[in-house]
């Protein structure tokens, strides 16, 4: 087990494509890191850079105290599981999981022990004489994590292991390869472009976009202090609501102006984030998480300063909460993040750029609302968790 | 009613398919009949004659077959080049395969450009110059020279069925397998040839069928070393007085690489299917 430290790490492909750029940060010893981002962000890359799969272009790639920048594979003494998951389809699954030990010369009999002791764990002990082939998807990525934990490793290295699984399967071995992790507190590089696999099981995130490192962060961190646009977007599901609006003050208090509507924010907020008074009269993106909105009707008491306007279009009841899609009359933030984001997610973007007077906002209701598609409703904002992001450079404003 | 149906629509096609086969297989059950008339009637009964009274037939020249050490002689070297070759062949195209579709070199993809081009090199245009190469060096008349003139000219075949099929292997497994502290060689031995054995069954049922049979070669290369072909040839006389010797023996050179197509049939089909359908 040991840390492994990126530090300026780079990757050029002959053709000038830049896959990772200047990628500096340290997974420590027994940590888990998960690296998400979307599809082409080179988060892939970068963990085949550390399997010695791809070379490296620039910079120092470290595993404990070893640079390991041109040692091979085969000698970095780590272990991957790949979305494929690479059994060797001619080999038993005792076989499978016994090949990397079989190479290293290990004796016989302790060879034995650790496969079996795996298949305990891993509940494979009945599959042991079968082929690949005559396994389930669920038992081929167990058989995939067996070879990778008999090794015991200075690294786990992961790549979408889940990704082939359906759904259901898919939370199970989640929540396994997690407590695996745990229990054998080796240090674990895990890919994926699945923020809820990023957000539950990594002790750390780090989020990047085009081949660059955006924030590396504890789960909540990332949840509750984005660093910019592009992370405030991606983590979270529903995805945060970004809206372009402007910051207005109006006899002392500060009002957020988003097309036709205003929402007044708390008095302490200027104070304890100055650098938003230099966005007074400029354009500023505002995030709203839908956790944030609540249909007004069941709040209570809400003061009219916090209050949005919306109408009802569509209404996914999921029985612990409801999430309510409401056209509001407000510019959606266009920024090329924001575009990004919408594209991964799949949704086109719409051409021509032209901010959307009715922008669709995403709420997380309580059940007991009754709003429903076609209703007129005021929707509660809390105004104290709101993001605010410079839209030119897409950076938070926290300070 | 379905069934019927279906026997009369096919029974053109059954019909065609059961003329082919009996063009292929009335001369061959024909050389099998006339191997077994007694010597002194071949020349006076046609074999369709000896199905009308299997009274007479013999085994006798079967056994002449194996008393004429001349002919048992050349079904061992016969033995010796086909399989001798095949095994060279493949063991050479599969290394290369494996570089051509997974190791990274300079050159690499030309060099395959080439060894596609050298398919359509007719073995012809090289007996004269291998010939005087062979006669300058000591190849000419032995079994080795026999067996690297059929290898040289199965590699360019070898090499490309092996390397496309090699290359279907998923990169995963290979990248797995170099994680798990495996060397190139080790990935050879352990991952590629087993996980090829359908091309490369393919390719040794291919090479051992063609170098079996081969005459041309062994006219042209061996003068004492002497193949089944070249030994029968030899038996003809311009009166066709050796039936009895030769057809035996055809018979024999036949019936073997039919039985090695037959034992290996299964991987041979396999082999065909692989690559092109997953």
């Amino acid at each position: 087990m040991a840390q492994v430290a990126f530090e300026e790490i780079s990757k050029v492909y002959p053709d000038g494509t830049s896959a990772v750029r200047s990628l500096s940060f340290e997974v420590d010893d027994g940590e888990f890191m998960v690296l998400v981002g979307p599809s082409g962000c080179g988060k892939t890359t970068a963990l085949r850079m550390v399997a010695g799969l791809e070379e490296i272009s620039s910079g120092t790639l470290r595993i404990g105290e070893r640079v390991i920048n041109d040692t091979p594979s085969r000698d970095r003494d780590i272990a991957m599981v790949f979305q494929s998951y690479a059994l060797y389809p001619h080999l038993s699954v005792y076989e499978n999981i016994a090949f990397g030990l079989r190479l290293k010369k290990v004796p016989k009999d302790e060879i034995h022990r650790r496969v079996q002791e795996a298949a305990r764990v891993l509940d494979l002990e009945a599959f042991l004489r079968r082929k690949p082939r005559a396994l389930s998807g669920g038992q081929r990525q167990r058989v995939a994590m067996g070879r990778a934990i008999v090794r015991q490793p200075q690294a786990f290295l992961m790549d979408e292991p889940l990704s082939n699984l359906d759904a259901k399967l898919r939370v199970q071995m989640r929540a396994e390869i997690a407590r695996l992790q745990q229990d054998l507190g080796v240090t674990t590089i895990y890919v994926t472009h699945d923020q809820i696999e990023a957000m539950t099981m990594g002790d750390r995130v780090a989020v990047m976009r085009k081949g660059e490192l955006q924030q590396v962060a504890s789960p909540q961190e990332l949840y509750d202090h984005p660093v910019n646009l592009f992370v405030g977007g991606f983590i979270g599901s529903p995805a945060m609501n970004m809206l372009e609006g402007t910051l207005e003050r109006s006899n002392g208090s500060v009002a957020a102006r988003l097309g036709s509507q205003s929402i007044s924010l708390d008095s302490g907020l200027l104070d304890a984030r100055p650098d938003l008074a230099a966005f007074e009269g400029r354009p500023i993106v505002i995030g709203i998480r839908p956790e944030d909105l609540e249909d007004a009707a069941i709040v209570g008491e809400v003061p009219a300063g916090r209050l949005l306007q919306g109408t009802v279009e569509l209404r996914e009841a999921l029985g612990s909460e409801i999430m309510v899609h409401l056209g509001v009359d407000a510019p959606v933030a266009s920024t090329v993040e924001v575009a990004e984001l919408a594209e991964d997610a799949g949704v086109p973007t719409p051409a021509g750029g032209t901010p959307d007077r009715a922008t669709r906002i995403v709420g997380r209701f309580s059940p007991r609302s009754r709003v429903k598609p076609g209703d007129e409703t005021q929707v509660a904002v809390d105004t104290q968790a709101l993001h605010f992001f410079d839209p030119e450079t897409g950076l938070g404003i926290y300070s | 009613m379905a069934t019927v149906l279906r026997v009369v629509r096919r029974a053109p096609l059954n019909l065609f398919l059961l003329v082919v086969a009996a063009m292929w297989l009335v001369p061959t059950f024909g050389l099998f009949l006339t191997s077994l008339i007694p010597k002194g009637e071949i020349a006076r009964e046609g074999w369709w004659n000896v199905v009308a009274k299997p009274s007479s037939m013999t085994f006798d020249n079967y056994r002449a077959l194996f008393d004429n050490n001349d002919l048992t002689k050349a079904l061992v070297t016969t033995a010796e080049i086909a399989v001798g070759n095949t095994l060279l062949l493949v063991f050479i195209a599969a290394l290369a395969g494996y570089a051509f579709a997974w190791l990274e070199f300079p050159g690499r993809d030309g060099l395959f450009v080439v060894v596609i081009g050298l398919l359509v090199v007719p073995l012809q245009v090289a007996l004269i110059p291998i010939f005087s190469l062979y006669n300058s060096t000591s190849l000419f008349d032995t079994v080795l020279g026999l067996i690297l003139f059929h290898v040289a000219f199965g590699l360019p075949f070898g090499i490309f069925l092996l390397r496309n099929f090699f290359i279907g292997i998923p990169k995963d497994i290979m990248e797995s397998a170099r994680i798990d502290g495996a060397s190139e060689l080790t990935i050879f031995f352990k991952l590629i040839l087993p996980l090829g054995l359908p091309a490369i069954a393919s390719l040794a049922i291919f090479q051992f069928l063609w170098t079996w049979n081969d005459l041309i070669v062994a006219l042209t290369y061996g003068r004492d070393t002497q193949p089944i072909t070249v030994a029968i040839f030899s038996q003809l006389r311009q009166f066709g007085s050796n039936i009895e010797l030769i057809a035996p023996a055809s018979f024999v050179s036949l019936a073997i690489p039919l039985a090695v197509f037959l034992a290996f049939q299964r991987y041979f089909v396999q082999g065909l299917l692989a690559g092109s359908v997953k």
